[in-house]
């Protein structure tokens, strides 16, 4: 990085060209910001899709005229009909997954930060970069289209398990052209998660400054590398599982369909395949996609807990070593999801036992979490309050893996709500915390002006009490054996005393939603009129804070920054000012450990 | 703002352990003795993760309030403590580990046991969006089927008619009936897409998947017309593929086999 050839080649000016600069930006912070607004957009919309659902569970007779004008046949007369409601399931899940819990803290925050946060002037591969956002934004495009088709949108769940998904609109309507979209979509995005991991890994063992080991990397960096390892291993197993799909589909093979099928009366033409070949592979990526949407969280969370405790984070060595155990062990979990599948009975006590050894790394960061803060000196900034609910979240939604990841609770919770309380908790609202957090603490560097605090805390306690009130009811609807993806309970006399439950759940996901418009306030009149943002508000140490809000074209001014010093030496004895920015000169007594 | 933040959180932690003990009580019967063993493998759990619950939001609450900005203060410099760390990681492995373990018990009952030869077989097989229940009637033999042979109204498994064996099978809709307090295994399939068996007064589900034959073993101890839903998505009709689970004393369990097989 240092010779004089490397450097001369770094030394770039921004392209004058507006589409170069802007649109198809080479520039990681304008494409960490293009990804952003990409899961902005993707939010708004599932958001929308969960108020649907939500209405119909706890209003099913009333009649919903607007809806009926927008989707006269889905929801025609004004009653929304059971496939136009598995509809919105399927959609809500695959939009929230994909392309909020996905792109944001990966795409988003990750793009923008994490080459900053190492020192250096771009990603390894910017045009590689270009490219994945455009590719990830051609799969939404794609996704979005599948509403619009004859039978509307797929109705076969997030996880789209076949035969329902392999068959064809004789299954069920929406599984005609509205799935082949869905999974061409999901295929694309694939590629672009691909093409945005092989760039993270590459830049961060490659385009570290000088002086930032390893050990020197903030802890958002080694959640953003290892996110990017779980991407590389896993997404080209979805990608493959997809490919068969489709092939099964239009092709005539038959990968995922077994023989002797008749469905609504017709033979089907397919024989030899396996149903639950497409569950192992669903999941071999679906449970690492669960951890790359709340590693990053995971990072922010640590980063922004020491800032604001004005402490170093607590046991930086055993939190990184957590990161990778929780990578590593989430590559043989994925059979939790299939205890009732028909996997054999001896596999499926294999996959408990490691299920629940997974929750150690997850306790060893919750107590870490608290140590950071245990004698500290709390700044409740907006940040710092998002990242503490975070920590909450986390312990409420994992502590509900527990029960789910012993088979034997699992025969009867599986498939019920509390398996839609527990994912939610954690990997729904815990990530999205993780990322409000980043969004406050980040907005300053990425747009050059501060968020109103009053508004953001606003913003928090609102959201924060009400999605509690959405999900953890659920767990009750869950423990009375409400199945998930029911279009509506009242037929079974054991969900009879269901109503009130859904009803609050309902009312407090109309309260969440809308505590959302203060945060859309806040975003537009800080992006507009905010308080001009200082380089470093935070009393921060990390890199971005040693250059200016925003930064400039290349990251920093002139030389490439050197590091002196681990990433969070808060309240260090001796030291002057309350924290010792990476980029200080070395002390005279240098302090072990950085 | 920290003492409202704590405050919030201390309040849904109240809160939750209150729902879940409210909605443990609203949990349907238990009528096996399987049941009643995942019911309080459930209730174990939920009394170890709930002192965990209540310990670790309790203390994020505390912290916050204790460890609130204040003029003067300055914070500790620690960067970790390896007993704490490495004693942390070793209970909490232990006492989860041990829930799985505990759970494999449980487990092993349902699934690493054969049935009695004496028990009792039925073959259940899921459709768009009903499922047809079959006894081998007195021959204790299933007769072969065939899809080719579906046939809604007079055939819906498609027996073979010139088997021997299938000549006394017995198919009903929707009514899965047993005789209380003797083994019964169930054999589930499915025609079409895949179902999921669920019997909430026995705590089990069990997917049914095309192209295979699943066993799935209980006892039911309690007389009585219970309900079985569909747990696993299969299409717009997936709520409404709504089965009974009767339990029935023996006479009368024959009785209603002699009534359904006249039919
Ligand atoms: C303490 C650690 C955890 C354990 C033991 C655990 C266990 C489980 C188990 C056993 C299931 C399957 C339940 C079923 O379908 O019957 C499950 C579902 C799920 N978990 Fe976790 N989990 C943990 C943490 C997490 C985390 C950190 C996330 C995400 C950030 C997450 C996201 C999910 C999702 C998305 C599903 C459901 C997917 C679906 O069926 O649609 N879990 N979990
Ligand atoms: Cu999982
Ligand atoms: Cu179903």
């Amino acid at each position: 990085m240092s010779t004089v050839h490397e450097h001369a080649a770094h030394v770039h000016v921004p392209p004058d060209n507006f589409m170069a600069r802007w649109v198809f930006s080479k520039d990681h912070k304008v494409i960490g910001i293009q990804y952003w607004c990409l899961a902005l957009a993707a939010v708004l919309v599932g958001m929308v899709l969960s108020l649907i659902i939500r209405a119909q569970l706890a209003f099913p007779t009333h009649n919903f005229e607007l809806l009926s004008k927008i989707f006269p046949n889905g929801v025609a007369g004004g009653a929304i009909a059971p496939e136009f409601y598995l509809s919105m399931v399927t959609m809500h899940g695959t939009i929230m997954v994909f392309f909020v819990l996905t792109t944001a803290p990966m795409g988003g925050f990750g793009n923008y930060m994490l080459p900053i946060q190492i020192g250096a002037r771009d990603m390894a591969f910017p045009t590689l970069n270009m490219l994945s956002f455009w590719v990830t934004f051609a799969g939404f495009l794609v996704i979005m289209a599948a509403f619009f088709v004859e039978g509307g949108a797929p109705l076969g769940g997030w996880t789209a398990y076949p035969p329902l998904s392999a068959l064809g609109v004789i299954a069920s309507p929406g599984q005609g052209t509205g799935m082949n979209l869905w999974i061409v979509s999901i295929a694309i995005f694939c590629v672009g998660s691909l093409l945005g991991a092989l760039n993270f890994i590459a830049t961060t063992l490659g385009l570290r400054t000088k002086g930032m080991s390893l050990m020197r990397m903030p802890l958002t960096v080694w959640a953003w590398f290892t996110t990017a390892v779980l991407a590389l291993l896993s997404f080209p197993v979805l990608l493959g599982a997809g490919i068969l799909l489709l092939l099964d589909r239009n092709a005539g093979t038959s990968f995922f369909i077994p023989g002797g099928l008749v469905v609504a009366g017709e033979q089907i033409d397919h024989r030899g395949g396996s149903p639950i070949l497409w569950q192992h592979l669903f999941w071999f990526f679906g449970h690492p996609e669960v951890y790359i949407a709340i590693l990053p969280g995971m990072g922010a969370t640590s980063h922004i807990l020491a800032t604001f405790a004005r402490k170093p984070v607590f046991g930086y060595r055993a939190m990184v070593f957590a990161i990778f155990a929780i990578g590593l062990l989430g590559f043989f979990v994925w059979g939790h999801h299939m205890f009732v599948s028909g996997m054999s009975p001896y596999t499926g006590l294999a996959f408990s036992l490691v299920t629940l050894a997974i929750g150690v790394p997850s306790a060893i960061k919750t107590i870490n979490w608290l140590g950071t803060l245990w004698g500290g000196r709390i700044r409740p900034t907006t940040a710092m309050l998002w990242s503490l609910g975070f920590v909450s979240l986390f312990v409420s939604g994992g502590l509900g893996g527990i029960f789910l990841g012993q088979n034997a609770v699992d025969l009867y919770l599986h498939d019920t709500y509390f398996v839609v309380g527990h994912f939610h908790l954690i990997m729904g609202v815990a990530a999205i915390f993780g990322m409000f957090a980043a969004t406050y603490y980040w907005f300053p560097k990425m747009f050059g002006r501060l968020l109103n605090e009053k508004m953001g805390k606003l913003h928090f306690i609102l959201t924060f009490i009400g999605v509690n009130l959405i999900f953890i009811p659920m767990h009750g609807l869950g423990m009375i054996g409400h199945p998930r993806r029911y279009y509506d309970g009242s037929l079974y006399q054991f969900l009879g005393g269901t109503d009130g439950l859904h009803t609050l759940i309902t009312w407090a996901a109309f309260f969440t939603v809308t505590a959302q418009l203060v945060f859309l306030i806040n975003l537009v009149w800080g992006w507009s009129k905010g308080e001009r943002a200082p380089d470093n508000p935070w009393d921060s140490t990390s890199l971005e804070w040693a250059t200016t809000s925003p930064p400039p074209f290349e990251n920093f001014e002139g030389d490439e920054p050197e590091v002196h010093h681990g990433p969070y030496e808060y309240s260090l004895p001796g030291s002057a000012r309350d924290y010792v920015m990476q980029t200080d000169a070395p002390s005279r007594a240098p302090a072990q450990g950085g | 703002m920290v003492f409202l933040l704590a405050m919030s959180i201390w309040l849904v932690t109240a809160i939750s352990v209150w729902l879940l003990i409210d909605a443990k009580g609203q949990m349907p019967v238990a009528i096996s003795d399987l049941a009643r063993s995942i019911d309080s493998q459930f209730m174990f759990t939920l009394v170890i993760t709930g002192v965990v619950f209540v310990l670790a939001q309790g203390l994020l609450g505390w912290f916050i309030l204790k460890y609130r900005d204040r003029p003067g203060a300055r914070a500790r410099f620690v960067e970790g403590n390896t007993t704490v760390e490495i004693g942390g990681a070793v209970v909490i492995g232990i006492i989860f580990v041990g829930l799985a373990v505990a759970a494999q018990n449980v487990w092993a009952r349902l699934h690493l046991n054969e049935g009695p030869a004496d028990q009792v077989v039925v073959e259940i097989t899921g459709e768009q969006f009903a499922w047809n229940i079959r006894y081998p009637g007195p021959d204790g033999q299933f007769g072969r089927t065939l899809p080719e042979l579906y046939d809604a109204t007079n055939n819906p498994m498609g027996i073979v008619p010139d088997d021997p064996a299938g000549q006394d099978d017995i198919v009903v809709l929707n009514t899965l009936a047993v005789p209380v307090n003797r083994p019964v295994e169930l054999r589930l399939g499915s025609k079409d897409v895949l179902h999921g068996f669920f019997m909430p007064v026995l705590r089990i589900k069990q997917d049914t998947v095309p192209g295979m034959r699943i066993p799935l073993r209980f006892v039911a101890e309690e007389t009585g017309n219970y309900e079985i839903a569909c747990a696993e998505l299969c299409g717009l009709g997936h709520y409404r593929m709504r089965g009974f689970l009767q339990v029935m004393e023996e006479p009368e369990f024959r009785s209603w086999l002699v009534e359904q097989a006249a039919q």
